[in-house]
């Protein structure tokens, strides 16, 4: 038996490596950079390979929940971009909405084809961020550098559409508060063009790339079942197999108007999450360019009376983020502020699968799967 | 082998939508391209008054909870535009005009319309759990197109692992906890549950006291398990049979549950932020 044959073996029988080691437990975070953000892992390994992980999570906790309970419908709206602050319009997105539903309000039609153009950029650009945080952790810097360069021009349209480049604020409870500039579609349009060959550009850089596909391929693997069971959502499901997007099985804002297909891996590694993420990134485009070439003719918010007091009763409504399925559940009263805010957050809830993917591979690994779950922190701890 | 990992460009990304179509959808997934769930929800329920008692509205007991709104915000008709003062004041600069800009576009909304209600819902799902727990099942009512049912808390646990085990709803998207002090069981727990295969959502609420323990739904599923922790954190419900219910959130050793109504806005574990911040207040 040859030496490396003889560890090999050992490797398999007992499940130790061939060093003479004990158990030890390590700490990673909070402040590490490819735990994005305030994340502590407290790892159990042996040697190198990882027996089992907690998350320890909170640092960035606000209490959004309990700051809810204690402002009225309208002064709550900008909180919520503060979550995600990546996908800040989807956040809003899905808090007006919720209201809404409450108060039995529909948004016209041209609003919610501006949420959808909106809402679409900003997941390519948190696509974009992940994207490029993600390569970085792995050990690709020019993702970086390509990702943010892309994204800035989403930025600059946000920017010119509402003010802000991150934390929009850019809908109100009935519509959107502010008509779209002049030369906001061809923008949008343009964008399109641009970012098409940039998309390729990064799968140029990653997809055949052999350091790129030896620490993605086969890590972190979740199969479809397991993704249900542990609730987890957006391409991280989709990864899996499971053929499930919100904006298909329940059509919001104006999704069902829009022709798009949804990518989904089939091993449920990460580097089928990678491919569904950029797959997503071409279907956005494509829903952009439907989008902005249609932009109906309309008043941009419904009647809502000034003071809103939705009739008491509770709803929940989700949309899909560009992490998952973001839900919110609010209880009314009847007053102007709610008597409940409960926001499902989808990186929390993904976070959660961190464990199971990481058991049993080896440290390096850990920092690939935090990245290929696209957490934000100030989400999970909202 | 290196040799075929390497081929950058064009080629890379035209395999890919190939390989990707190959890709067989696992048993659950085939529902999603189905049309949304339509079916089960009706439209919403304005005309329709009173069929129903209502029972237990979250109003009974809010308003007295909210020291911010005074009553008297109540009878004001939206178009006196004064509800700011009435609404507690610390917001600050920016939110006034965030509401103005809501408000200002549209002219006022006439006075409401009555208040819509929960209808009966009915489904052949319903009538199973009637006929099998009987009054155990309080309500299944509609709301806003959204379907809800209200069961007994010795109950709760059966009829999860029935919606889990036989109704298909294999995928729990939250659970979470209200609080009303002024009821005699303080706490709702709401469980929010989706079928893949029917496209369906559906939320399940059962009442506890304070101090009474919920049944866990971690092993139905797992996913519940940091639901769990949170709800346990922000609201000291404890869950049975949950294997490892800690804080999650706040610091491990944290007095109080800040989501109950009783905990102020700006309360803190004093003690704890004496000893572990060395400063008098984080205030």
């Amino acid at each position: 038996m040859s030496e490396s044959k003889f560890y090999e073996t050992q490797w398999q029988e007992t499940g130790k490596t061939f060093l003479d080691s004990s158990e030890l437990v390590l700490n990673m975070g909070p402040q590490h950079p490819s735990t994005h953000g305030v994340l502590r892992v407290i790892l159990k390994l042996d040697g190198e390979k990882v027996l089992g992980t907690d998350c320890v999570i909170g640092y960035l906790h606000r209490g959004v929940e309990k700051i809810a309970e204690n402002r009225t419908y309208v002064q709550f709206n900008p909180y919520v971009d503060r979550m995600d602050y990546v996908a800040a319009v989807s956040n809003g997105l899905g808090y007006c909405e919720a209201v809404e539903k409450l108060l039995g309000v529909e948004a016209p039609d041209r609003a919610n084809y501006i949420r959808v153009i909106l809402t679409e950029l900003n997941r390519l650009a948190s696509h974009q961020v992940w994207l490029g945080t993600h390569a970085l952790d792995i050990g690709a810097l020019t993702p970086l550098f390509y990702c943010f360069r892309d994204r800035e021009e989403i930025l600059k349209i946000f920017e010119k559409y509402c003010g802000a480049r991150l934390t929009t604020h850019a809908f109100r409870i009935g519509g959107c508060q502010y008509e779209i500039y002049e030369g906001f579609a061809k923008e949008v349009l343009d964008y399109c063009d641009f970012v098409l060959p940039k998309i390729d550009e990064y799968e140029e850089l990653l997809t055949t790339n052999r350091i790129w596909v030896e620490r993605t391929k086969g890590v972190g693997v979740l199969t479809g079942a397991e993704c249900i069971a542990l609730g987890a959502t957006g391409p991280v499901l989709r990864g899996s197999g499971v053929k499930w997007d919100l904006r298909k099985a329940q059509p919001y804002a104006a999704y069902d108007k829009f022709e798009f297909d949804i990518p989904i891996g089939k091993n449920g590694d990460t580097y089928d999450r990678y491919l569904v993420r950029i797959q997503e990134m071409r279907q956005s485009v494509r829903i952009l360019r439907q989008a902005a070439s249609g932009i109906p003719e309309g008043p941009i918010i419904a009647k809502v009376p000034k003071v809103l007091r939705p009739p008491a009763g509770e709803v929940y409504h989700s949309i899909e983020a560009p992490k998952g399925e973001l839900g919110y559940f609010i209880v009314s009263d009847g007053s102007t502020q709610p008597y409940r805010v409960r926001v499902r957050p989808p990186s929390f809830v993904n976070l959660q699968a961190l464990d199971k993917m990481v058991r049993g591979w080896l440290v390096a690994d850990v920092v690939a799967v935090i990245g290929t779950l696209d957490i934000v922190l100030g989400e999970v701890d909202r | 082998m290196p040799d075929e990992l390497h081929p950058i460009g064009a080629s890379s990304p035209a395999e890919k939508p190939a390989d990707e179509k190959a890709a067989p959808a696992t048993a659950s997934a085939s529902p999603a391209a189905e049309p949304p769930a339509a079916p089960t929800e009706a439209k919403p329920a304005t005309p329709e008054v009173a069929k129903q008692p209502a029972a237990e509205k979250p109003g009974d007991a809010a308003p007295a909870a909210k020291p911010g709104v005074t009553p008297a915000a109540k009878p004001i008709p939206p178009a006196a535009g004064a509800p700011k003062p009435a609404v507690a004041a610390p917001a600050g600069g920016a939110k006034p005009a965030a509401a103005a800009g809501v408000a200002a576009k549209p002219p006022a909304a006439p006075p409401k319309p009555p208040a819509p209600k929960p209808d009966p819902w009915q489904s052949p799902l319903v009538d199973k759990l009637r006929q099998a727990y009987g009054s155990g099942l309080r309500e299944a009512s509609t709301y806003m197109k959204q379907n809800y049912m209200v069961v007994d808390k010795s109950i709760a646990s059966d009829v999860l692992r029935d919606l889990c085990k036989q109704e298909q709803f294999d995928y729990c998207v939250d659970v979470t906890a209200v609080h009303y002090p002024k009821r005699d069981e303080q706490f709702d727990i709401v469980w929010i549950l989706y079928s893949f295969a029917l496209n369906q959502r559906i939320r399940v609420k059962t009442q506890i006291k304070e101090g009474e323990p919920a049944p866990s739904a971690v092993p139905l599923w797992p996913t519940a398990n940091w639901l769990e922790r949170e709800v346990y954190d922000m609201f000291g419900i404890h869950f049975t049979g949950h294997p490892d219910l800690r804080r999650i959130l706040m610091p491990d050793d944290w007095k109080g549950h800040p989501l109950r109504k009783d905990y102020g806005l700006t309360q803190q574990d004093d003690q704890w932020v004496k000893n572990n911040l060395g400063i008098e207040s984080g205030q």
